[in-house]
């Protein structure tokens, strides 16, 4: 096995990707789904053996590509955080596997399927590829092997509109994709090296010489990932792809594609730039702050009155993007661990919402708020597993919300902001409008004629939903994988930095 | 009474309603199985906590210690005196609850009784969490579980009226909770380091006087639950629950959780001399001071039964939190008292209220006219919950008025005692006239037709003889027992009092 070991990080996205030749060459959906099973279910061993072998080494783990060194070739390097992400997106894939198979085989035409799950593999590799890569342009070859990937998914939804959100997507996806690649044109100009860590030791020198095409390039980075990431106000495209891709796309990139480029952009401030340039030269603290805070509100408010259940569900996603790149934006210890908590529970309870969504659109065929109606009664599991997610998002103690919610403020009081701890506080509030608004409309209205002989989705949908809503709790109470991890990472990342 | 270790019996008292919330369920289609379950568990429950009382008078103090939740703090539990008096009151009065509300429930006929006897255990549940929290966020973390546990006993009835209701309960409740309360506990887990629940307190010189007073009014207004004006809306609203919701959560488990949190966070975080050399409880005392008299006076206009017994609890709660922003080892004991003696008064006064609508049909005070009559038992329990209420010998009330008016003098309030007796003579003029006019009033010219209106809702107990008839026996067992109890904490205060006096202040 250690000649195996050794190479883990790019087994990491060969396996994907090599089943996405595969399923790509069969025509039986049954089949491309076994395979991309067996891709998903290998992948959460290798990110776990990775990052246990970054626990018990406690030194990132380097993989250099054809046997060019780095930082000629290109260069895989595994710290705490990217195994961190790269379990938690194949952890996602993992559990998202099973469910696809009933969720795809109704959504999608059979002759579609195999292309589907080559799709999906794609996109799965393609965000690993992101997480575990040590090269600004192979990121960028990831990003858009991902993104190209997702529009797909997207496009693939049984709604003509789906075309158009996928196309919207399309665009703004491009723009930042070229945003980021500007921006790393722009580096590789002043430095002459396109590999993260050679990046971050030439940066600093460099800064003497080229301030201003450095601060640039941080700038075109910043915009070109937070399109990616769905940053308020650059989030535009999310609400209809997610609205209307199928029920699986919806659940799977939720929880994992923003995510990737949320790591994206703190490796970029916290390796890459070494905190100091975007939080000292630059007001990217106060910059994210305000967007983030604009996320958390305005997003909420509009799921508050959105009448769609995903896309309630998506301008939700923007405003708890928010909470993430608050953490961010604090720049300190607390924050940023809370920031990568919440990276974490997110995907986990957002997932699980989604799935909740699709087990009912798969049994009921609608989406509309006004027609879920009665659904509690007629999907009870399903429903509470929804309402197990919901109150995480609300960040009720005993779920995973609550401890995200708690290490971001006290982010905010180590900055020195209380006032920060309640307008935190205060947008959860909103959460509890949207999310309560579900729970009268499912629980309180009678089951419409529409809903008769709707009953609790197959055990493949189920399942996977009841074992996310768990975590849910879980993570509420035994914090060691999440904010134990996080704050590690947050350690190491900030080094000697204090904001 | 149980040779257990003192360490088993407190993880007993929060499995025990929790196996019961998990096994309910499985007797959906044996209702009299399902009961059993309740019943036993109760009867279980409160022989535990009662047999942590021996123990914890004999100084010790069994500790659980959970995961790590958050940095450096853990879930964790810690059985002192106070939480105790709250732990026997609320498992002690589930018994009885239990009883009445099998009563109620099937006299009543009323919908997915499963379901609301599940939430019921989990509500004990945390009701219990919170009693034996060793720090803040356990206490947090209990405290939210029985807002979200009771919201669907509040909407039991799932008409129009119960949701607009459960939208103000929950967005009342979790809306302070999560607004004030949460940047309190983690302002003073920061400033301090640690949330435990200690001795003296954990933030001694660690805040200025400013903002003790304000970091003291985040808790006051943040648990939402122990119904200081104004955030007392949740309360009212709460009424549109089944009766037996309204008895044992929103007159015992669900407000005392609320004021007891106050209390305990008076005396275990802020430490009653920290408090008292900040001057913040100078400033904030007239809050609930003004909320006892205010909330009097509203009652005084509510004609619906259950509203004015709302309004009137609304100023009984805020009599403990007075008690507890003395910040004197006598308002300390008055407000721990307060919480057991409002408790049993409060609970008999809603069983009768409960009563009379299953065996009358009647909600309104002014409908109540010569119906002691026809229900006499009901009716002498009502007056002996109101005259507790009052604070008249021979009756438990009489207890927590004296020492609450005893820590005012010591604390130099003497504004505060005068609040507390006109507040006695507001209760007289609110609560007595209702079994006076019941007792004594003419009944009204068409007694028979009174009865037929029973009929015609096909929910009284109005018998063929066309008269009203006393409730079901096991909501009389229940109204008598409390009833008696108002009594019994007359005759023998001396174990709670001692109980309380275990209390380490300093």
């Amino acid at each position: 096995m250690t000649g195996l070991d050794e190479h883990l990080p790019i087994l990491q996205i060969l396996v994907p990707l090599f089943g996405a030749i595969l399923t790509a060459f069969t025509r039986s959906g049954v089949l491309a789904w076994t395979i991309a099973a067996i891709a998903s279910a290998i992948a959460p061993f290798i990110s776990a053996g990775l990052l246990m072998r970054i626990t018990e080494t406690g030194k990132p783990i380097s993989y250099v590509m054809g046997s060019w060194a780095a930082p000629w070739g290109i260069e895989y390097r595994v710290d705490l955080l990217n195994a961190f992400v790269l379990l938690l997106i194949s952890l996602i894939g993992l559990v998202s596997i099973p469910y696809a198979r009933k969720s795809v085989a109704t959504e999608i035409d059979s002759h579609k399927q195999p292309w589907f799950y080559t799709m999906y593999l794609l996109c799965l590799s393609g965000l690993l590829g992101i997480v575990i890569t040590g090269d600004a342009f192979n990121a960028f070859v990831f990003l858009e092997i991902s993104s190209l990937a997702t529009y797909t998914l997207i496009g693939l939804g049984r709604h003509r509109r789906a075309l158009l959100s996928a196309y919207q997507y399309l665009i703004m996806g491009t723009i930042g994709a070229t945003f980021y690649i500007v921006g790393v044109g722009l580096l590789y100009l002043v430095t002459g090296t396109l590999n993260f860590v050679d990046l971050a030791a030439r940066i600093g020198p460099a800064m003497q010489e080229y301030p201003r095409p450095i601060l640039a390039a941080l700038a075109f980075m910043t915009v070109g990932i937070s399109l990616k990431l769905a940053l308020f106000p650059l989030h535009v495209w999310l609400p209809n792809a997610y609205a209307y891709a199928p029920s699986f796309a919806t659940a799977f990139l939720a929880g994992t594609a923003t995510k990737a480029a949320i790591y994206l952009l703190i490796r970029i401030y916290f390796s890459v730039f070494a905190v100091a340039i975007p939080f000292r030269q630059l007001p990217v603290t106060e910059i994210v702050l305000v967007l983030s805070l604009a996320a958390m509100f305005i997003a909420s408010f509009a799921a508050i009155f959105e009448q769609n259940a995903k896309r309630m569900l998506a301008y939700s996603s923007v405003a708890q993007i928010g909470y993430i790149t608050l953490g961010i934006a604090l720049a300190n210890k607390m924050g940023l661990a809370g920031s990568l908590v919440h990276v974490f529970n997110h995907a986990i309870m957002k997932t699980a919402l989604f799935f909740a969504l699709g087990a009912m659109a798969y049994r009921t065929g609608v989406l509309s708020l006004p027609s879920l109606s009665g659904i509690g009664r007629k999907m009870p599991v399903t429903t509470a597993a929804f309402v197990v997610a919901g109150l995480g998002l609300i960040g009720v103690p005993g779920t995973a919300g609550f401890i995200s919610k708690w290490y971001l403020a006290l982010g905010a009081i180590e900055h020195g902001w209380t006032w920060l701890v309640f307008l935190i506080v205060l947008s959860s509030l909103l959460a509890v409008i949207y999310v309560g608004r579900f729970v009268e409309i499912a629980y309180f209205r009678e089951p419409s004629a529409d809903l008769a002989g709707v009953r609790e989705p197959p055990p493949t949908m189920l399942l996977p939903l009841l074992a996310l809503a768990f975590t849910t709790v879980y993570l509420g109470f035994d914090t060691r994988l999440t904010g134990g991890i996080a704050t590690r990472i947050a350690e190491f990342l900030l080094g000697g930095f204090t904001s | 009474m149980i040779a257990a270790q003192p360490e088993t019996l407190v993880q007993l008292a929060i499995l025990i309603p929790l196996a019961a919330a998990a096994l309910i369920p499985l007797f959906h289609r044996a209702p009299n199985l399902r009961e059993t379950v309740t019943l036993v568990s109760a009867a279980a429950l409160a022989l535990i906590v009662w047999s942590l009382y021996g123990p914890v008078m004999a100084g010790a103090r069994p500790e659980l210690n959970g995961p790590e939740m958050v940095p450096g703090i853990r879930v964790a539990l810690k059985v002192e005196p106070l939480g105790l008096v709250y732990a026997l009151v609320a498992s002690t009065l589930w018994i009885v609850n239990s009883i009445y509300s099998i009563g109620y429930m099937r006299g009543h006929d009323e919908p997915r009784q499963t379901s609301f006897y599940v939430c019921f255990a989990i509500a004990i549940a945390s009701a219990l969490a919170i009693a034996f929290a060793g720090n803040l966020v356990t206490l947090f973390l209990a405290y939210e579980v029985l807002t979200i546990s009771t919201y669907p006993l509040v909407t039991h009835k799932a008409s129009d009226e119960a949701r607009r209701s459960g939208r103000k309960y929950l967005l009342l409740l979790i809306g302070t909770s999560m607004v004030l309360l949460l940047p309190a506990i983690i302002i003073t887990a920061a400033v301090a380091g640690t949330a435990d629940f200690t001795t003296g307190g954990i933030l001694a010189g660690k805040l200025s006087p400013l903002l003790m007073t304000g970091l003291l009014a985040l808790y006051v207004f943040g648990i939402g639950k122990a119904a200081v004006m104004p955030v007392h809306f949740w309360l009212p609203a709460a009424m549109v629950a089944p009766t037996p919701v309204s008895a044992l959560l929103h007159a015992v488990a669900v407000v005392k959780a609320g004021v007891f949190s106050i209390l305990k966070v008076v005396v275990y975080i802020f430490g009653i001399d920290t408090l008292t050399n900040s001057g913040a409880v100078d400033k904030l005392i007239w809050i609930p001071a003004a909320t006892i008299l205010i909330a009097s006076l509203i009652a005084m206009t509510k004609d619906n039964l259950k509203a004015r017994l709302a309004y009137s609890t609304v100023s009984q709660l805020s009599y403990i939190v007075t008690g507890a922003l003395l910040a004197t080892s006598l308002g300390v004991i008055g407000s721990g008292m307060h919480i057991a003696m409002h408790a049993v008064g409060k609970i008999t006064l809603f069983f009768c209220a409960g009563a009379i609508y299953v065996a009358a049909h009647k909600t309104e005070v002014s409908e109540l006219t010569g119906l002691g009559r026809a229900m006499p038992i009901t009716f002498a329990a009502f007056t002996i919950g109101t005259l507790s209420i009052i604070g008249l010998p021979p009756f438990g009330g009489t207890w927590s008025k004296w020492y609450l008016a005893l820590g005012a003098i010591e604390a130099d309030k003497l504004a505060v005692v005068a609040i507390l007796m006109i507040s006695s003579l507001l209760n007289i003029a609110y609560l007595l006239p209702i079994p006076f006019r019941a007792f004594f009033g003419r009944p009204p010219a068409s007694a028979g037709a009174a009865a037929a209106h029973g009929h015609k809702h096909g929910h009284g107990h109005a018998h063929g003889d066309g008269k009203i008839h006393e409730a079901p026996t096991a909501c009389l067992i229940a109204i008598s027992a409390t009833a008696l109890g108002c009594i019994a904490l007359f005759v023998y205060p001396d174990f709670l009092l001692d109980l309380l006096k275990q209390i380490p202040l300093r």
